[in-house]
C-alpha cells in the first residue's frame, strides 16, 4: 500500500511533486468542503440553541459530539481510500456481526433494539456504521468487475445490501434500513446498471406496495401515511407535528421572527423541534432567507462532494464518493420535505443540524472519506 | 456492448459514471428547487394565513365554556335537579416539576389512592395537546381544598378549579323518574355535536335527563384567552357567553312520589301514577332505588359494584317500567272486550264449579278459590266475575273470544307497546297473539295458552306504566292521553299539549264503560258478608282501614304466579320469599270523576288485594284526601254528585 509517508521515502513517480504539496493536501483536508461544513455546523448550533430553549447542557453535548466528529473526519482522511477498499469485505463482515450482536444483546429503547453497550466502550448504533460500510463494500466489490455490472454482479451487490438491511429492519429501524438501501442502490446506479433492470425493480416494488401495506406495515406506519395525506384528520393526534411545523414555517415569512424569537418552539408547541423538526424552528426564526442560506450551504457541500466524485481517479473512489454525496442529499431532501409537508413523516434528522451525536459522527466520517479520496491522488489535477 | 466487457475500458467506465452522476446531480437540482418552491409557498404565499390565524392561535387559545344545564322542577315548582358548584383538582403535566413527588404528597393530603393515580396516568397519556389541564380528582371536600391550598407551593402545576355539577336534592326518591347524568362514554361522544359538547363531560344517561338532553344541555360558549409559555392565562381577549339549557317542569308531584314510595315501604316493586286529564306521570317509583348523585362525575367502582351485584334488589332496574304478568288486573279490559265484541252479554252467567276444562283435554284449570274451598263462585255473571275475580268465568270467556281477538282489543289500551311520549326506556311488554308466537318462538298457538292468558298469566307481560295507562283509559271512558313526564319547558312556559297518536277507544255501546267502572268499584266497595261474594279488595282496603274512605275507588287486583306452587302451599303453608306471587293493583278515583289513576306492582307481595290494594289506597288518599279526612275541595264535584254507581254497597 502506498501511503504518502512510504511514497516519500521510496521515491515513486510522483516523488518530485510531493514536496510542492500545499498544507491542506498534506493534512488531507479539502478546504471548500471544510469551510462549508464549519459554517453549516455553526449555523446549526445557533438554531439548535434556540430550539432547545437555550439549553446549555444540550449545547455542550452537541459541541462535544461535533468535536469528536471532526477528529473522526480528520482521522479517516489520513487513510488512503485504497486501504479502505481492500479492507472493505472484512469491515463489512465485522459490521454484520455487530448487527447480529445487536439483535442478541442489544439494548431496548422505545421498543426497538438498536444500541450496543459493551462495557468499556461508548454506547453506539452499529446501523450507523453500516451507512458507510454498505456503499463502501458494494463499491469495493464492483470496482474489481467490468462496468456496467453484469446481472450476476448485480445480484451479489444486492445481497451485500440486503443482509444488513434485513438485520436493521428487524430491530426495527425501517428508516435507517431504507436509507442504507438508498446508499447501496446509488452505487449500483452510478456503476451504470442497465435502466431496464431499474425499471423492473421499480415495477416489482410498485406492485408489492399494497401487499406491504396490508401484511407488513405496523399501524403507526400506516398512520403516518394517513396523516401525510390528511394532517387535519387528527389535528391533536398524529397530525399535530405536521400542522405545527407548517405553521411555524409559514409564520416565519421572508425575514423570520429573529433568532430566539420563534413562538412555536418557545412555547413548546412544536415537539421534536430540536431533532427531526428543527428546520421548522429555523424557518420560523430566520424565514425564507435562512432557508435559502441553509440550502445553499447544502448545495455547496453536495456540489463539492459530487465534484470530488467526478474527478476521482479510480472507479472505487468515484462510486463511493458519488454514493456518499447523493445519500447526503437524500437526507436533506427527505428531512426538509417531511417537515414542510411534502413527504410523510419518517424519522430522518436534518444532517449536521439536528441534535444527535451518532448521526453527526457518521456523516463526518463520510466527509473524511471524501477528503481522503480527494487528497490521496497519484496524479494531480487542479481544482 | 459485450465487447466492452472483454477489456476493462477505464475511459468508457468513467464516461458511464459521469453520465450517471450528472443525472443524479440534475435530479438533485430539481428537488432542491422543489424544496425552495415549497418554502416560498409556505413562507410567502401562505404567510399571511399562517401568521395571522394559525400561529397566533397557539398563543391565543379558545376555551369552551360549558353551558349551565337546565334545572328540573316538579309540577309544584319544587327542584328535582339543580347545579351546584363543585371543586376539582387538575394538573398541567408540563408545569409539574416532579409529578411523582407531588402525587406522593397528595396521597397524604387528600388520600389520593393508587387506583386514582393509575387512572390519572392513563388520562395524562391520552392527552394530546400540550399544556392542557388533566383532572386529578373531582368533588373535592372543603378539607381537601384547604389542604391543597396550604401546600400549593409544593404542588407546582396543580390547580383547583370550580364548575357547576349536577345535584339531585331528592336523591333516591326521584332516581328512576328523573334518571341521572354521568361521564360521557366514547359511544355517546359520537352521538353528540362535538363542538357543542366541548367542555361538557356529563350527559343524560337515563330517564328525563337522557330524553331531554338537547333541551337541558344548552349551547356552548367560548372565551378567547392569551396564554404564556407555561399555559397560564394572561388575559381574556373576548367572550361569547354560553346559552344555558332550558329548565323543564315535569308532571311529577314530589309529595305524591314520596307518598307512593312510603306506601311501598320495604317491598320491592314499582308504582306509576297518572293524571287522567292529561296523561302526566305524577309519580313513578321503583324500589329499591339508588342515589343518582353517585353518578355525577363518574361513579366509583365500589359503588357501582354495590348497585350491580345485588341480584335480588337490582336497584338500577326501574320496576315501574319492567314487564310482569298482569294476573287478574287484565280482567276488566278483557271483560269490556267481550261485551264490545258481543261474545258476552252483561246477563250471561255461568255456574262456577271452581275449575275449568277444555273440550277434549284432561288438563284442569282451577279457580283461585279452589285452594281455599272447593265450592267455586256459584252463579257468576261478568259483573261478579270482575269483583270476585272469578277465573273460571274468564277461562270460558277467553276460550270463546280467541287469543287474536283478545290481542286486538287489548292493544287499543296500549298493551304490547310503549305508548309513552318521553319514556323510551319503558318495556313494551308482551301481548301475545298467534302472529306474535309464530314470530317470537316459531310455534303455533295452543288453545290452553288462551286459557292462561285469560287470567293474565302465560306469555302476557305488562308494565306498571301500561297498567296505569289502561286504568286511566278505563277512568276516561276510552279517552287517550299518552303518558308523559314533561309538563312544560321553562318555569313560566305554557303547558305542552301533546295530542295523542293513539285513537280514543270507541265502544259499540258506550254505556259498557259505566258497567265496567261499576264492576271495578265493587272490587273495592262491595260487601255482602260472604267470603267469596264480597269484592276481593273490600277487606284489605275498606274493612281493615281505620279511616273511612272519602271517595269511591275503582280498582282491580291481580296476583300473578311466579313459581308453580303445590296444593299445600296454596292452602297456606309457608312459601319461600322468592316463590311468592307478585301482587298487583290498578285503581282510579273518584270513580265518577277520576283525578288519579294508579298501578301498583309489589314483587313477591303474595296478594294483589291484600298487599297491593292498601298501597294503592294509601297513594290515592295522599293525593285526594285533605288533613280533615275529606276529599280535598279541588276534587269535589262542582255539580251535585251523580247518582250513586254502587247499587249494592252495603255500608
Amino acid at each position: 500500500m502506498l501511503t504518502p509517508e512510504t511514497r516519500k521515502y521510496t521515491g515513486s513517480v510522483g516523488a518530485g511533486l510531493e514536496r510542492k504539496l500545499s498544507w491542506p493536501q498534506r493534512l488531507h483536508v479539502d478546504i471548500p468542503l471544510l469551510c462549508a461544513l464549519v459554517v453549516l455546523l455553526i449555523f446549526g448550533l445557533m438554531v439548535l440553541y434556540s430550539a432547545t430553549n437555550q439549553s446549555v447542557p444540550e449545547m455542550r453535548r452537541q459541541l462535544y459530539f461535533t468535536g469528536v466528529a471532526f477528529v473522526m473526519m480528520f482521522g479517516i482522511a489520513q487513510f488512503d481510500v485504497r486501504w479502505l477498499r481492500n479492507w472493505a469485505p472484512w469491515m463489512f463482515l465485522g459490521g454484520v456481526l455487530l448487527l447480529v450482536a445487536v439483535l442478541v444483546f442489544g439494548e431496548v429503547t422505545n421498543g426497538a433494539r438498536r444500541w450496543l453497550n459493551f462495557p468499556g466502550l461508548p454506547r453506539f448504533q452499529p446501523s450507523e456504521v453500516m451507512k458507510i460500510l454498505v456503499p463502501l463494500t458494494v463499491a469495493s466489490y464492483l470496482s474489481r468487475k467490468m462496468m456496467p455490472p453484469s446481472f450476476w454482479h448485480l445480484c451479489i451487490s444486492l445481497v451485500i445490501i440486503g443482509v444488513p438491511v434485513i438485520l436493521i429492519a428487524k430491530q426495527p429501524d425501517l428508516g435507517t434500513a431504507l436509507l442504507i438501501t438508498v446508499a447501496g442502490v446509488f452505487v449500483l446506479l452510478l456503476a451504470g446498471i442497465r435502466w431496464k433492470w431499474v425499471m423492473i425493480v421499480l415495477m416489482v416494488a410498485l406492485m408489492a406496495a399494497p401487499a406491504l401495506w396490508v401484511f407488513y406495515m405496523d399501524d403507526y406506519q400506516k398512520n403516518r401515511i394517513h396523516t401525510f395525506v390528511d394532517p387535519e384528520r387528527e389535528p391533536l393526534g398524529a397530525g399535530w407535528n405536521i400542522i405545527q411545523s407548517k405553521t411555524a414555517i409559514g409564520s416565519g415569512g421572508v425575514n423570520g421572527k429573529g433568532w430566539l424569537k420563534g413562538v412555536q418552539s418557545r412555547l413548546d408547541f412544536l415537539p421534536e423541534g430540536h431533532t427531526d423538526f428543527i428546520v421548522a424552528v429555523l424557518a420560523e426564526e430566520f424565514g425564507l432567507v435562512g432557508i435559502l442560506f441553509l440550502l445553499s450551504l447544502y448545495v455547496v457541500i453536495i456540489g463539492r462532494a459530487l465534484y470530488i466524485a467526478g474527478v476521482a481517479q479510480d472507479l472505487f473512489s468515484r462510486l463511493l464518493a458519488g454514493s456518499l454525496a447523493l445519500t447526503f442529499f437524500v437526507y436533506v431532501f427527505v428531512n426538509i420535505g417531511m417537515v414542510s409537508g411534502l413527504l410523510p413523516v419518517v424519522g430522518v434528522p436534518l444532517p449536521l443540524v439536528s441534535l444527535g451525536g451518532t448521526s453527526i459522527i457518521s456523516l463526518m466520517a463520510g466527509f473524511g472519506i471524501l477528503m481522503s479520496i480527494h487528497t490521496h491522488r497519484t496524479v494531480r489535477i487542479g481544482y | 456492448m459485450t465487447e466492452r466487457h472483454i477489456l476493462k475500458d477505464h475511459n468508457q467506465e468513467r464516461r458511464l459514471f459521469l453520465s450517471r452522476l450528472f443525472i443524479g446531480a440534475g435530479i438533485a437540482v430539481v428537488l432542491v428547487f422543489t424544496l425552495i418552491a415549497r418554502m416560498v409557498y409556505l413562507q410567502v404565499s401562505e404567510h399571511a394565513y399562517y401568521y395571522t390565524t394559525k400561529s397566533d392561535s397557539y398563543r391565543i387559545h379558545t376555551l369552551p365554556i360549558a353551558p349551565n344545564r337546565g334545572r328540573i322542577y316538579d309540577r309544584n315548582g319544587i327542584l328535582l335537579a339543580e347545579n351546584k358548584p363543585s371543586y376539582f383538582l387538575t394538573v398541567i403535566k408540563e408545569n409539574a416539576k416532579d409529578l411523582n413527588a407531588s402525587l406522593g404528597l397528595l396521597a397524604d393530603l387528600i388520600r389520593l389512592s393508587p387506583e386514582e393515580v393509575d387512572k390519572l396516568r392513563v388520562r395524562l397519556k391520552r392527552r394530546a395537546v400540550p399544556f392542557s389541564p388533566v383532572q386529578v380528582r373531582q368533588n373535592l371536600s372543603e378539607v381537601d381544598i384547604a389542604n391543597i391550598a396550604v401546600n400549593q407551593f409544593r404542588l407546582p402545576g396543580f390547580a383547583i378549579e370550580a364548575q357547576l355539577a349536577r345535584h339531585y336534592p331528592q336523591g333516591e326518591l326521584m332516581a328512576h323518574a328523573l334518571g341521572y347524568i354521568g361521564s360521557m362514554s366514547e359511544e355517546e361522544l359520537k352521538t353528540v355535536d362535538p363542538v357543542n359538547y366541548e367542555g361538557t363531560d356529563g350527559i343524560g344517561k337515563m330517564g328525563v335527563e337522557k330524553f331531554y338532553e338537547n333541551t337541558l344541555h344548552g349551547t356552548v360558549g367560548y372565551e378567547q384567552v392569551e396564554k404564556n409559555a407555561s399555559g397560564r392565562i394572561m388575559q381574556i381577549l373576548s367572550r361569547t357567553d354560553p346559552v344555558a339549557g332550558k329548565d323543564i317542569v315535569l308532571y311529577l308531584d314530589s309529595k305524591l312520589q314520596k307518598a307512593a314510595s312510603e306506601a311501598l315501604a320495604d317491598f320491592r316493586g314499582g308504582v306509576v301514577v297518572l293524571d287522567p286529564q292529561n296523561g302526566g306521570v305524577m309519580a313513578m317509583v321503583s324500589k329499591p332505588s339508588f342515589d343518582p348523585n353517585l353518578f355525577i362525575g363518574g361513579i366509583s367502582r365500589a359503588d357501582y359494584a354495590k348497585l350491580n351485584n345485588n341480584k335480588e334488589d337490582t336497584p338500577l332496574f326501574n320496576r315501574a317500567l319492567g314487564k310482569y304478568s298482569p294476573g287478574s288486573t287484565i280482567k276488566p279490559f278483557l271483560g269490556l272486550g267481550a261485551l264490545d265484541t258481543g261474545i258476552r252479554t252483561r246477563e250471561y252467567a255461568i255456574s262456577d264449579p271452581g275449575h275449568f276444562q277444555l273440550d277434549g283435554s284432561s288438563h284442569v284449570y282451577h279457580d283461585w278459590t279452589w285452594w281455599h274451598n272447593r265450592s267455586g263462585h256459584d252463579v257468576v255473571s261478568l259483573e261478579k266475575a270482575i269483583y270476585v275475580s272469578c277465573d273460571t268465568y274468564f277461562y270460558d270467556l277467553a276460550t270463546d273470544m280467541d287469543i287474536d281477538v283478545m290481542h286486538d282489543f287489548l292493544s287499543r289500551f296500549g298493551f304490547g307497546r310503549n305508548a309513552s311520549l318521553d319514556i323510551p326506556q319503558a318495556s313494551t311488554g308482551v301481548l301475545p297473539s298467534r302472529k306474535w308466537k309464530k314470530e317470537a318462538m316459531g310455534q303455533p298457538w295452543y288453545e290452553g295458552e288462551t286459557v292462561n292468558s285469560a287470567i293474565g298469566q302465560g306469555y302476557t307481560e305488562v308494565t306498571p306504566m301500561q297498567l296505569a295507562t289502561a286504568a286511566m283509559l278505563m277512568a276516561n271512558h276510552g279517552k287517550w292521553h299518552q303518558p308523559a313526564m314533561i309538563k312544560r319547558i321553562g318555569l313560566d312556559g305554557e303547558d305542552i299539549n301533546h295530542p295523542s297518536t293513539y285513537p280514543d277507544i270507541k265502544l259499540n255501546n258506550e254505556d259498557d264503560w259505566n258497567f265496567l267502572v261499576n264492576a271495578m268499584t265493587e272490587v273495592v266497595h262491595k260487601n255482602t258478608g260472604g267470603a267469596f261474594n264480597t269484592g276481593t279488595a273490600y277487606k284489605a282496603i275498606i274493612a281493615n282501614n281505620k279511616m273511612p274512605i272519602a271517595y269511591t275507588m275503582a280498582g282491580k287486583s291481580g296476583t300473578a304466579q311466579v313459581a308453580e306452587l303445590t296444593a299445600d302451599h296454596k292452602n297456606g303453608d309457608a312459601v319461600d320469599e322468592d316463590d311468592k306471587d307478585n301482587a298487583l293493583f290498578i285503581a282510579f278515583a273518584p270513580a265518577s270523576d277520576p283525578k288519579i289513576a294508579v298501578a301498583v306492582y309489589v314483587e313477591h307481595g303474595a296478594g294483589g288485594s291484600g298487599v297491593a290494594g292498601p298501597i294503592a289506597r294509601q297513594i290515592l288518599d295522599a293525593y285526594l284526601v285533605g288533613a280533615d279526612g275529606q276529599l280535598k275541595p279541588e276534587f269535589r264535584p262542582k255539580s251535585p254528585p251523580a247518582p250513586a254507581l254502587i247499587s249494592s254497597t252495603d255500608p
